[in-house]
């Protein structure tokens, strides 16, 4: 993307509330922004690495519940809270990473889901500390020294700070010399062993970073929707993080935003017209349907077609 | 004692389906080399199809039982021949993030086709246990578990003892070899898809009757039917037998002895466990036979 398209892009999610007036579009704008965090970091997986994790719920939901928790029980103010989360996250990520990065492929899939799994049991079960199935709720609305950001412009600030942030720190990843190396150990893993790249190290510190972000991610929700149930972890969330990634195009930077962005405003906009199971019908649908038509996803053949109209 | 072997025999009842649905999948994960995270759809769709054949059709519960086993298998060679053969030679990822596709889109055709609210199938045996010694068995769950071992025994005869069944091993064990040989790659990938959705049906009629039959059954059935093909090792067949019937037991011991709560972690903890220090399958050791 050219600097003047950045620059453009910035001026026009800085100013998003001052031409979407109405409450539901803001609230609109927030989700799509919340998931773009959660896809960026499932990208860093997926796109970066070539592993998926079926789990990213669990990173999302352990950070939810994390700052829940701490706000609801300790009094703890949102700041502190938000970093433990995201600390507790990638300590999860950490631990995953560890155990489940000697294998790939479809073994780390299934060490992530029953991860998840796991995870989601414990909350269902833990009554005394996660009031089971009934959930946690009155979450506090988070502050900034005196100011309250109850309100839903507000929120889109700290929201939009957080995407920034975690491109920023995507951006800045990929570029180093350890975005290089996931990418060659993506292409040809034997191939960076054999150069001298670990693996296993570069894929750990990929998964934890990944975590820390879906924990933010959970976060930012928990003290937006100022509730948290075992429903974090439903797998369709993580479902829609690899929606959006896979539609956006996985390995691109901009790709996961668009997918965020794409897939929050069209079941928003075809609420009226189809119920939700219509939609996951629809998103099961269209899975099959890009892996088919648009491997590489909308970024990278929208690039495609620019450069190749040059 | 007594409760010990309660609990070990209903173990043995769950298992014996859970290693229908590992035996099928361990097929087509060893074979196809296709991570079918659709599989407990096909296990839903089994139960849902001997439902309907039940109540609509009214062909009696045996053959309910028949009818969901081919319409699993017709259904799943269609899969085979629609989604999965032109992407025969993209990489594992490709055809997992189809089958996550078929796997979402089933599951809420499902929804849309039956509604939320679960449903149960009758069946035509008496409620009152069977008494044998110590422990006691409700009639169907002893069908289950009859039928089940059946299901196992025919599937080992299929590949041991046939035609189709040696082209399935020489697939397994080398693609391009077995091709050059004249074995037709596409019909055995069909066979054995069609051959593995079946064998899940087929659980998912079983089971449908002892609990209930809802959409999202699936899931769970899945996740227990890759438990079972970590346990026994890819496509290892013999493995995934005992796999199934150690995930039963397992679980039946853990909602004992320990919480109900956890039942279901069962599964996933053997998952975690296994590929951290066995990643080959408990029953490595052994010849894979298909």
């Amino acid at each position: 993307m050219t600097r003047a398209g950045g620059w453009l892009l910035a001026v026009g999610a800085l100013t998003v509330p001052l031409w979407l007036q109405s409450t539901y579009h803001l609230h609109v704008a927030i989700m799509a922004g919340i998931f773009g965090v959660l896809a960026m970091s499932l990208n860093l997986l997926l796109g970066y690495t070539g592993q998926l994790s079926l789990g990213h719920a669990a990173f999302f939901g352990i950070g939810a519940y994390t700052s829940a928790l701490l706000t609801l029980k300790l009094d703890w103010s949102f700041w502190p809270a938000l970093a433990v989360a995201v600390g507790l996250s990638g300590a999860a990520g950490l631990l995953i990473g560890r155990l489940a990065l000697k294998l790939r492929g479809a073994y780390f899939v299934l060490v992530t889901i029953s991860f998840a799994g796991v995870i989601s049991l414990v909350s269902v079960n833990w009554i005394e500390l996660t009031n089971g199935p009934l959930g946690l709720p009155g979450v506090p609305a988070p502050d900034l020294g005196p100011w309250s950001l109850r309100t839903k412009t507000a929120y889109y600030y700290l929201v939009l700070a957080a995407v920034a942030l975690s491109f920023a720190v995507c951006r800045r990843l990929v570029r180093s010399r350890i975005g290089r190396a996931l990418v060659a150990l993506r292409e040809n893993e034997a191939l960076a062993e054999s150069i001298g790249v670990d693996v296993t190290h570069y894929l750990v510190l990929a998964a934890v970073v990944s975590a820390a972000m879906a924990g933010l991610g959970g976060s930012l929700y928990a003290h937006y929707t100022r509730f948290v149930s075992p429903e974090v972890f439903l797998f369709t969330y993580t479902v829609t993080m690899v929606i959006m990634v896979v539609a956006g195009g996985k390995g691109t930077l901009a790709g996961p935003l668009v997918g965020a962005v794409l897939f929050t405003v069209l079941p928003e906009a075809l609420r009226a017209a189809a119920s939700w199971q219509w939609q996951m019908l629809a998103y099961g649908v269209l899975l099959v349907a890009l892996v088919f038509f648009l491997p590489r996803g909308i970024v990278p053949r929208l690039g495609a077609a620019i450069a190749g109209r040059r | 004692m007594a409760e010990l072997l309660q609990h070990l025999l209903n173990g043995l009842v769950l298992g014996g389906t859970y290693a229908l649905l590992g035996i099928g999948l361990t097929l087509i994960f060893g074979l196809m080399n296709v991570v079918n995270f659709a599989h407990g759809e096909f296990y839903t769709l089994g139960a849902y199809v001997s439902f309907a054949a039940l109540a609509l059709a009214g062909v009696g519960f045996f053959g309910a039982l028949v009818v969901a086993i081919v319409v699993g298998a017709a259904l799943g060679w269609l899969c085979e021949v629609a989604l999965l053969r032109p992407l025969r030679n993209e990489s594992i990822d490709t055809t997992m993030l189809v089958m996550i596709g078929v796997w979402i889109a089933m599951q809420n055709a499902e929804l849309l086709g039956w509604g939320g609210v679960a449903k149960s199938i009758p069946h035509p045996f008496p409620t009152a246990p069977l008494v044998l010694g110590p422990v006691a068995i409700a009639p169907l769950r002893l069908f289950v578990l009859v039928l089940a071992a059946g299901l196992i025994a025919a599937s080992w005869l299929l590949i041991q003892k046939t035609k189709l069944g040696r082209a399935m091993r020489a697939t397994f064990q080398d693609r391009d070899t077995a091709a050059l040989m004249g074995v037709g790659i596409g019909r055995i990938h069909a066979a054995t898809f069609a051959f593995g959705s079946g064998l899940a049906a087929a659980a998912g009629a079983l089971l449908g009757p002892i609990f209930l039959v809802y959409p999202s059954m699936g899931d769970l059935a899945s996740l227990k039917a890759f438990s079972v093909v970590i346990l026994g090792g890819l496509g290892n067949v013999p493995g995934a037998t005992l796999g199934g019937l150690l995930l039963g037991v397992a679980e039946e011991l853990g909602a004992g002895y320990i919480s109900s709560g956890y039942r279901d972690a069962v599964g996933f903890v053997i998952i975690i466990l296994v590929l951290l220090f066995r990643p080959s399958g408990l029953f490595a050791r052994q010849e894979r036979i298909a």
